[in-house]
């Protein structure tokens, strides 16, 4: 009982980052993608995109400390981390990279820094409710052996 | 006995300069069945493996990457008479840089994220 029960909380922690915006229908390619010769799929591709990620968002930083601001890296480099966040589905991150790159187009430096900073925070934010889902995934098991007969 | 054009026979190249990317399209190209994979990250390793002899079905070709981005690499690899089915995919979206890439030498070209039923498209066409 108690594995069925840890299997209903996982499927509400992923319904419920689908009805917040979280993520998008590219997090469920991702799992249609998982299978028993690749059990773990979903989690090694979020935990690739956050160690690679974190190399675009230093460079965004230290780019965004220039003085005047270079808005075509900006952007190049905001289309970069744009591409691997919808490769994993993080339709909040991809909202405001969006957002940032109409700044760049605008030449708006206050504007890149406000959208980047809401970026981090939406990225640092679905870090942690992926650690959370995909630790509860993990303590749950594959879902047939909730229903396997003692 | 396997259909001749089964997608198990089939060999596939990723050229993208995301890891994640790349991951992912290995992982879809698996699903649909192709069992030949390879994948490089750059425009310039993909003519490097052509001109040391391979040859592919299907390369599935970024736009924006550094060394020798996808236009690029298309153009060469076209120019040194590889008929390989080459798909652009990249999220930029602009008509201008979309035939700016199919004008390179593109067969198809598709919007990033690619899905499974995108690329069963894509393979039905090979």
């Amino acid at each position: 009982m108690d594995k069925i029960h840890s299997h209903r909380q996982v499927a509400a922690i992923k319904h419920s980052l689908f009805d917040q915006g979280y993520l998008d229908e590219q997090f469920i390619q991702l799992e249609e993608l998982q299978d028993d010769a690749n059990p773990n799929f979903v989690e090694e591709i979020v935990t690739l995109y956050y160690r690679d990620s974190s190399r675009l968002i230093s460079n965004l930083d230290h780019t965004l400390e220039r003085n005047p601001l270079d808005f075509n890296k900006l952007d190049t480099l905001m289309h970069q981390f744009k591409g691997s966040s919808s490769s994993i589905g993080a339709k909040r991150v991809k909202a405001e990279c969006t957002l940032f790159r109409e700044y760049c187009r605008a030449r708006n430096g206050e504007g890149c820094r406000r959208s980047f900073q809401q970026m981090k925070k939406e990225y640092a934010t679905l870090r942690k409710k992926l650690e959370t889902y995909f630790q509860l995934a993990r303590q749950a098991g594959p879902l047939e052996t909730a229903y396997r007969p003692k | 006995m396997k259909p001749k054009n089964s997608s198990s026979q089939l060999k596939a190249l990723v050229v993208d300069d995301d890891r994640v990317t790349r991951m992912t399209h290995e992982a879809l190209l698996k699903k649909v069945g192709v069992e030949s994979l390879a994948s490089v990250e750059n425009g310039k390793k993909a003519v490097d493996l052509h001109c040391n002899g391979q040859s592919f079905d299907l390369i599935l070709m970024d736009k924006d990457m550094p060394v020798m981005n996808g236009v690029e690499a298309t153009k060469q690899l076209r120019s040194m008479g590889i008929r390989d089915m080459i798909v652009g995919v990249s999220s930029s979206r602009g008509a201008e840089n979309v035939q700016q890439f199919m004008d390179a030498g593109l067969d198809h070209f598709y919007t990033k994220p690619l899905t499974v039923d995108m690329l069963k498209a894509i393979i039905d066409k090979i």
